[in-house]
């Protein structure tokens, strides 16, 4: 997030574009709730279901899955159209030539025209774009409705060009704010579990910054970059990859297309697993190691809104389990390289050492932060208060960045053989790969399995009754699953969240990705529906 | 910021313009009773308890409703006042079970502890007194109107904070409780289950199931008997006990947003998940996966050895073994077809300290960069 969950109360109006806030991220949606029930904010909810948000929104952009760019070009239209423009922040703060493109392209993604694509009335495209524009300080809020689409990427532009176009980036109260999905997908990637860089995102082909590591680990490193999540799987299924350390993890449920992931898997040579339960991932392994949960041991997690912060050790682990790092430095030493340091403590000010951003950060100065205080990096050195708000004088590169993208359609469109269109996502009641909540009672009690969400006139077209068993098809595979017959979702769209082992949507969902980010596209299927 | 000065029992403070009297006195270590009051909700002025005299004033003025002005001379504490709040608990105490031994709430109701600092221990007006049947016909929020004094809270937070409005006052008078709508089962409301009303109620009137039924080990009982015997706080009686460590301040291991989480922890299990008041991302907000999502820490299902595959089957094994084969193995990968054929997933649910030791690993000692996490996941 390039502002804060506090910040979020401040804004005037919201865009919450691809994100389910109040279920998957129930805290920010409090504070979307709270802005707008108490601070006259209003807000503008961009989803293709009725979400529990859409109660508090002021105006709901019911848009087809994966039209999201249209959208937004077309919001930016109006606006240019309008003169809705922030000339000022334009001119002060952003590199003019690309506005000048940005405005060439969207000059044919008229209001009607969107329409077309997204089937989102006309007028309310224009009412939102006026909306957005004219509120003092406008918030951007996504999440994996934005980004899991074969055009995750230009999706992300597209929002970055209507929040510099209005001047809505470094102040409080407005921002692109992208809600992570994990608690600390912000800091893996932060401190370098990534394949092009090293921490504080420093590509490894840089050869300053490789020496810089060289220097700190005492070993030569290596220079190309490695592969993503989802090309390791494809790299397996070649023969490319013949060993895989799987550490936290449960793509035989996260990923799209699980035949894929399960055969990439089964082609390893070698897999060993490290977690917390014997997940469906755990059970392929050659070799599985026991680990500690986070209520049972020291270090610190980043949140979406890059607050670092601690993690305690409440309890002792079961067993025989082990924290990663130890297990990990273990292992290390076997294969003849010993860690400088193992203890969190010592590792976070490894990291601080060779991580700008976290320079500042030590498990002795967060214990010591007064409560209600937080430190957002960057927070370059010991006596840096932190960075709530980014890009408040100038962009990373100095120069704001027009990327106009034009609309491309989703990889899968529905046919005459499927005729619907499959998307995924959570409840409020699981987590992830269902591993942790599953496992706590009164949660099962609520919500014991997994549902198909069908309009009541496709329930109609196809067969299916509410609360009986139906059969979800697409080119990757088959699940049985419980109808939920309902008018929260549109016709020709079902849902289907992906926690449940024994339902599994992932068995489902197409592995083709987006080009740059290689995120696959969870959210558009083609799908076919019958009774069981 | 425009500032403003006042005189509270004699001491001079300063805060900012708009401050309630009660916000001036909590900053300034003046400890004003209350029970209607709760940081996270607009003041409501109900239960009267946090009466000040202010000087001029034509009357009485409730401390956390009442704006300070610029030169107010407050006194929070004096015969009259206090004379009024002890009449007040005894009114309250009145129509309230005081048989705090076995309520999971002894140690930390907040009527409670009033009682104890008037030294009531029944009340002195008899009178007709409610018998309500206890409701825990949902899995998480389990309640005993019998306990309720009508703050209002629980209808507050979860209209002013959650949004979603599950409780009103039903009925009326003295059949009055805070209800859900035609006295629906909770899960037949919208309600989310995130136990705001929980985490807010002042007495054991509103309780978490999962901590009623499977948290109360026979240690924690003794707990709440020991406060209601000796009338001390939770948190006093953990220390005289030795038990200072007993909750931990950590951060949840759900989504992204980073609440902060109270884990209380008996005999190695954590038996409650509470948040800190105005304190990080949820301010003492939690969603149903936070505060009630904590058992499988303690699932009997954990991994508790490493596993190893012997003639197709999972079987445990030592840990010396297990390593020095995925040593072994990863050596030899790396050996036969290159560092480049190993690849490592690293965990978003792990630490950073995790985290960087595992991107180490897989770049100093596997010696390729085929490192990644589900982030795109």
């Amino acid at each position: 997030m390039t502002n804060t969950m506090d910040d979020i109360e401040e804004a005037k109006a919201i865009l919450v574009i691809g994100s389910n806030t109040t279920e998957c991220h129930p805290i920010i949606g409090l504070r979307i709730k709270k802005a707008v029930m108490q601070n006259d904010c209003k807000l503008i909810v961009a989803e293709p279901r009725h979400i529990r948000l859409c109660y508090y929104a002021d105006r709901w952009l019911q848009l087809k899955p994966g039209t999201d760019v249209a959208l937004i070009n077309s919001m930016m239209n109006v606006i240019i159209e309008e003169g809705l423009v922030d000339e000022a922040f334009v001119n002060e703060r952003c590199d003019c030539d690309r506005f000048d493109e940005l405005k060439e392209l969207v000059k044919e993604y008229t209001p009607e025209m969107a329409s077309e694509i997204t089937g989102v009335p006309a007028d309310d495209i224009r009412e939102a774009a006026r909306t957005f524009a004219n509120a003092e300080c406008a918030a951007i809020i996504y999440a994996m409705g934005i980004t899991q689409h074969t055009t995750g990427t230009d999706n992300v532009m597209t929002l970055a060009n209507l929040a510099m176009m209005t001047g809505n980036i470094g102040k409080p109260g407005a921002g692109v704010n992208p809600l992570r999905g994990q608690n600390n997908v912000q800091g893996a990637c932060d401190v370098g579990a990534l394949p092009n860089v090293f921490t504080g995102y420093r590509p490894v082909t840089d050869a300053e910054v490789r020496a810089k590591f060289e220097e700190a680990w005492g070993v030569k490193l290596p220079e190309e970059p490695g592969l993503t999540a989802t090309e390791m799987m494809t790299a397996a299924i070649e023969g490319k990859i013949k060993a895989m350390y799987i550490v936290g993890e449960n793509p035989m449920l996260s990923d799209a297309n699980i035949k894929h992931a399960e055969k990439a898997l089964k082609n390893l040579d070698f897999l060993v697993v490290q977690d917390i339960f014997l997940t469906e991932t755990a059970e392929l392994a050659d070799v599985v190691l026991p680990s500690t949960s986070f209520a049972e041991k020291e270090g610190t997690f980043s949140a979406t809104d890059r607050r670092v912060q601690r993690v305690r050790k409440a309890l002792e682990a079961p067993g025989e389990a082990r924290t990663d790092s130890e297990i990990v430095a273990d292992l290390s030493k076997l294969m003849g390289y010993e860690m400088a340091c193992v203890e969190p403590a010592a590792v976070m000010d490894e990291i601080a050492s060779l991580t700008p951003q976290y320079g500042g950060y030590s498990h002795a100065r967060l214990d010591a932060l007064p409560d209600g205080e937080s430190l957002h990096w960057p927070c370059p050195d010991a006596e840096h208060p932190g960075t709530p708000i980014l890009h408040t004088q100038f962009f990373t590169r100095g120069k704001g960045w027009f990327a106009p993208v034009p609309y491309q359609a989703p990889a899968e469109l529905p046919d005459a053989e499927y005729p619907l269109t499959l998307t995924t996502g959570r409840v409020l009641w699981q987590y992830h790969t269902g591993t942790m909540t599953r496992k706590s009672e009164g949660i099962n009690e609520i919500d014991p399995h997994g549902k198909v969400w069908i309009s009541p006139d496709d329930a109609e077209k196809y067969g299916v009754e509410h609360g009986k068993s139906a059969v979800v098809t697409t080119r990757r595979g088959d699940i049985d699953i419980e109808a939920m017959v309902t008018e929260r979702v549109p016709n020709g769209l079902i849902f289907i969240p992906f926690h449940y082992a024994e339902a599994a949507a992932n068995m489902l969902t197409n592995d083709v990705v987006d080009p740059v980010s290689r995120v696959p596209e969870f959210k558009v299927s083609a799908a076919k529906v019958k009774a069981r | 910021m425009e500032m403003i000065k006042v005189e509270i029992d004699g001491q001079a403070c300063e805060a900012p313009k708009g401050s309630t009297i009660l916000d001036i006195a909590k900053a300034n270590g003046v400890d004003i009773p209350t029970l209607c009051y709760d940081p996270r909700l607009s003041p409501y002025g109900a239960c009267r308890l946090c009466l000040v005299e202010v000087e001029g004033a034509r009357a009485l003025l409730p401390a956390c409703y009442a704006q300070a002005d610029d030169g107010m001379v407050i006194q929070t504490t004096n015969e009259k006042l206090e004379r009024i709040r002890k009449t007040l608990v005894e009114l309250l105490v009145s129509d309230h079970p005081m048989e705090c031994q076995g309520c999971s709430k002894s140690g930390r109701c907040e009527l409670q502890k009033l009682a104890d600092k008037y030294g009531i221990k029944e009340s002195t007006f008899a009178g007709e007194v409610h018998e309500y049947d206890l409701l825990r016909e949902n899995p998480f929020v389990m309640r005993d109107y019998n306990k309720c004094i009508m703050c209002g809270r629980c209808i507050r937070i979860c209209r002013e904070v959650q949004g979603v409005g599950v409780y009103d006052f039903i009925n009326r008078g003295f059949k009055a409780v805070p209800g859900t709508p035609y006295d629906k089962p909770m899960q037949e409301t919208p309600c989310e289950f995130c136990g705001q009303c929980i985490s807010t109620c002042p007495t054991g009137a509103i309780t978490a199931r999962p901590y009623e039924d499977r948290g109360r080990v026979a240690a924690l009982d003794m707990l709440r008997n020991a406060c209601a015997y000796f009338k001390m706080p939770e948190d006093d009686m953990m220390k005289a006990l030795g038990l200072e460590g007993w909750v931990t301040r950590t951060t949840c291991a759900y989504c992204g947003c980073g609440c902060q989480l109270d884990l209380h922890v008996i005999d190695n299990k954590v038996v409650e998940v509470t948040s800190p008041l105005m304190v990080g991302a949820g301010q003492g907000n939690l969603c149903v996966k936070g505060r009630f999502g904590y058992e499988f820490i303690g699932s009997d299902q954990r991994l508790t050895k490493p596993l190893v595959r012997k003639r197709g089957k999972l079987v445990e094994a030592e840990w010396d073994d297990a390593l020095k084969l995925v040593a072994k193995k990863l050596k030899e990968a790396k050996k036969k077809t290159g560092p480049d054929s190993v690849a490592v997933l690293s965990s978003a649910r792990a630490t950073n300290e995790d985290n960087y030791l595992i991107q180490k690993f897989t770049r100093a000692v596997v010696g390729t960069n085929n490192v990644d996490h589900c982030a795109r996941l």
